[in-house]
């Protein structure tokens, strides 16, 4: 391969693995600014995943190339819809963020692997996809010489449209009345309330944003890596995506840094057996190279961690 | 004296249950009735219709009921599907139970359980496919010669690269998966020396996104067909080669266990060359009409293979003279001019 190829495809497997989880894991930033846990990210991203192919698969035939699109805000919805169980039983119920997480990461499997057996006379899967995302080449970027082959030839258009969705959550958080509102219930929901914002109401959008953005993340990779839904198609995603939250320290353009990092570290164990004299090298070196880099990083070049200080806590307003 | 109640109460309660699960099993073994020639098999985790090993099991099965008039349920053929692994030693025990004269564990998950009732049940025949349980008599073991369908799948691949380059993308690295790989070297090998064949392994059954950069760069390093035997990880094989296909690069994957032509369609194509295919059904028709006649091959292990159609290559876009190869190389292994070693180098 010649060095342009190389770097082509290393950006471009790079930005495929990483798009499901930019969505998911600005969606988990979201809801533990507001001081929800949210390991039932998980779960969402299945149910965003089983709802996207379902909506593939049914108006696929009638809507043609939009479906994968439509699909995608589908899987937002019903991953929205999931999440309301998660912001009622830490909300309103009080109890454990991580038990309900938990509850979450064990219902949906279980739920759209029955649900498909319904749906697909009894198969433990759903049939291919017709209509799916495949790779982009940018119209007019493409044609700027080197960069345009090794950054928008062929690559995947969802993690720009995540990046983009990285600063458009940097600014709602960080700039608008919304997202201080947000932030200060995840720092000290009493002086939130003293002041009178609604603390559950602020909780509730930060779990139903993780729930939207959660979904997506699943319905891309439904729809756009393994084109049908199985037990499978969500294979611990959800946790890489909590794991890039806390790797971008709970700040959304840092944590999509840290997906496009995973991304990365994959891609370079992949195509690293492509590079003249790294490809000497035995492949288990490969397989371990993503955990590797990722514990190397995170012992030497990221500094403390300061979780939302009323991150996981309950709020009881009359306390 | 509050601890003493409770045990008391604990062994109370587990007495009665014992005591009404034997009522439980004795009304069911007294339901059995000719059960001389019955057949039984037990799913590994997949329904009968999961499209792969179970599905196919369970269609051998009825075909074999069919050709001998005998109607499901106790007393002819029936199934017991596993959701989890916790259910194949109560699924092995319900079909003993009923009495069904032999009990086929479906898929290399069940070998420990059917060990075990083997030991147990002397008089029950037990079959386990895709695993060997040695020095059992009442233990017939089935295995597929896979490196033989794979060696075809290598012809394939070679008669149709144009690159002179192809891929090889395994799960996780096993013995059974290294057979894949093993014969489909060879194959390639067979046809022409100088096409070089590029081995992955994935590390996974289950990473869909892994398969698709895997497949992604080797289809940048100019690898136009790529030979898949991966489960989950391979669906993103054929991802690639779709999102590749739509944008007019000729590139092809080959299937693996059963037919992947579905797998490959996209509109305006598709990208499934073949598929190396291991055909259960047979393997389980031909070992229950064995048990009918009375020749059950208890502690053997069985190899089916080409010549028994136990594993075959499925044309699904092969081009006619490719083809042609590929049955001129399947005589070639039937009658024994080549034979196909199952290890990797």
């Amino acid at each position: 391969m010649s060095v342009i190829t190389i770097l082509m495809t290393m950006v471009s497997t790079a930005l495929i693995y990483s798009a499901p989880l930019i969505f998911a894991a600005l969606g988990g930033t979201f809801s533990e600014r507001g001081g929800i846990v949210n390991v039932g990210l998980e779960g969402i991203m299945i149910v965003g995943a089983f709802s996207g192919a379902v909506f593939n698969l049914t108006y696929g035939p009638a809507l043609g190339a939009v479906t994968p699109w439509i699909g995608l805000l589908v899987a937002g919805g019903f991953g929205l819809l999931f999440s309301v169980l998660h912001a009622l039983a830490t909300v309103n119920f009080r109890a454990d963020h991580i038990v309900s997480g938990t509850v979450l990461n064990m219902l949906a499997p279980a739920l759209c692997v029955f649900l498909t057996k319904i749906f697909y006379d009894g198969k433990g899967q759903t049939p291919v996809l017709d209509q799916s995302l495949s790779t982009f080449t940018f119209p007019i970027l493409s044609k700027i010489p080197v960069v345009g082959e090794i950054f928008f030839t062929r690559t995947s258009l969802l993690a720009y449209l995540g990046i983009l969705i990285g600063f458009i959550s940097w600014w709602i958080l960080i700039k608008t009345k919304f997202g201080l509102r947000l932030r200060s219930v995840g720092e000290n929901p009493q002086a939130a309330d003293t002041l009178g914002i609604n603390v559950y109401l602020m909780r509730y959008s930060g779990v139903l944003i993780s729930g939207f953005l959660g979904g997506i993340g699943g319905g891309i990779m439904s729809q756009s890596i393994s084109l049908n839904f199985s037990v499978s198609t969500i294979a611990g995603q959800g946790f890489m995506a909590l794991a890039a939250m806390i790797f971008g320290k709970w700040h959304p353009l840092k944590v999509v840094a840290a997906a496009i990092f995973f991304g990365i570290s994959q891609s370079l164990a992949i195509i690293g057996a492509y590079i003249p004299v790294i490809s000497k090298i035995d492949d288990v070196w490969f397989q371990m190279a993503p955990y590797l880099i990722t514990i190397v990083v995170l012992a030497l070049f990221i500094g403390k961690f300061y979780a939302p200080a009323a991150d996981g806590e309950t709020y009881v307003k009359s306390k | 004296m509050k601890t003493r109640k409770i045990i008391f109460g604990s062994l109370l309660s587990l007495g009665l249950v014992l005591t009404l699960a034997g009522c439980g099993s004795q009304a069911k073994s007294s339901a059995g009735k000719t059960t001389k020639n019955s057949v039984a098999l037990v799913t590994d985790g997949g329904g009968i219709d999961d499209k792969s090993f179970n599905q196919s099991a369970w269609e051998g099965l009825k075909a074999w009921g069919k050709e001998n008039k005998f109607s499901k349920g106790v007393g002819g053929y029936d199934y017991a599907q596993s959701t989890s692994p916790s259910d194949f030693t109560p699924n092995i025990n319900k079909l003993i139970k009923a009495k069904y004269k032999t009990v086929l564990g479906i898929g290399y998950q069940v070998q420990k359980n059917i060990a075990d009732a083997s030991k147990q049940y002397s008089d029950v025949n037990f079959v386990i496919v895709d695993s060997v349980i040695p020095n059992q008599k009442n233990v017939a073991s089935v295995m597929f010669k896979a490196e033989q369908s794979s060696f075809l799948a290598g012809v394939a691949a070679a008669e149709t690269t144009k690159t002179n380059k192809v891929g090889f993308i395994g799960g996780v690295k096993s013995d059974i998966v290294e057979g894949f790989q093993a014969g489909f070297t060879q194959g390639v090998k067979a046809v022409n020396k100088n096409i070089s064949v590029d081995v992955k392994y994935a590390g996974s059954f289950s990473k869909a996104d892994l398969g698709k950069s895997l497949a992604d760069a080797m289809y940048s390093n100019q690898e136009d067909v790529i030979y898949q035997a991966a489960g989950g990880t391979g669906n993103g094989v054929f991802t690639s080669a779709k999102g590749l296909a739509k944008d007019g690069k000729k590139v092809w994957v080959i299937g693996v266990d059963r037919d992947q032509k579905a797998d490959g369609k996209y509109n305006g194509g598709n990208v499934t060359l073949a598929s190396a295919v291991k055909e259960v059904g047979i393997a389980v028709q031909d070992l229950s009409n064995k048990a009918l006649k009375g020749n059950f091959p208890g502690g053997k292990t069985i190899e089916y293979d080409l010549k028994d159609k136990g594993v075959s290559l499925v044309n699904d876009n092969m081009s006619e003279s490719a083809e042609k190869q590929v049955n001129a190389y399947k005589e070639k292994i039937i009658n024994g001019d080549i034979s196909v070693s199952a290890k990797a180098n």
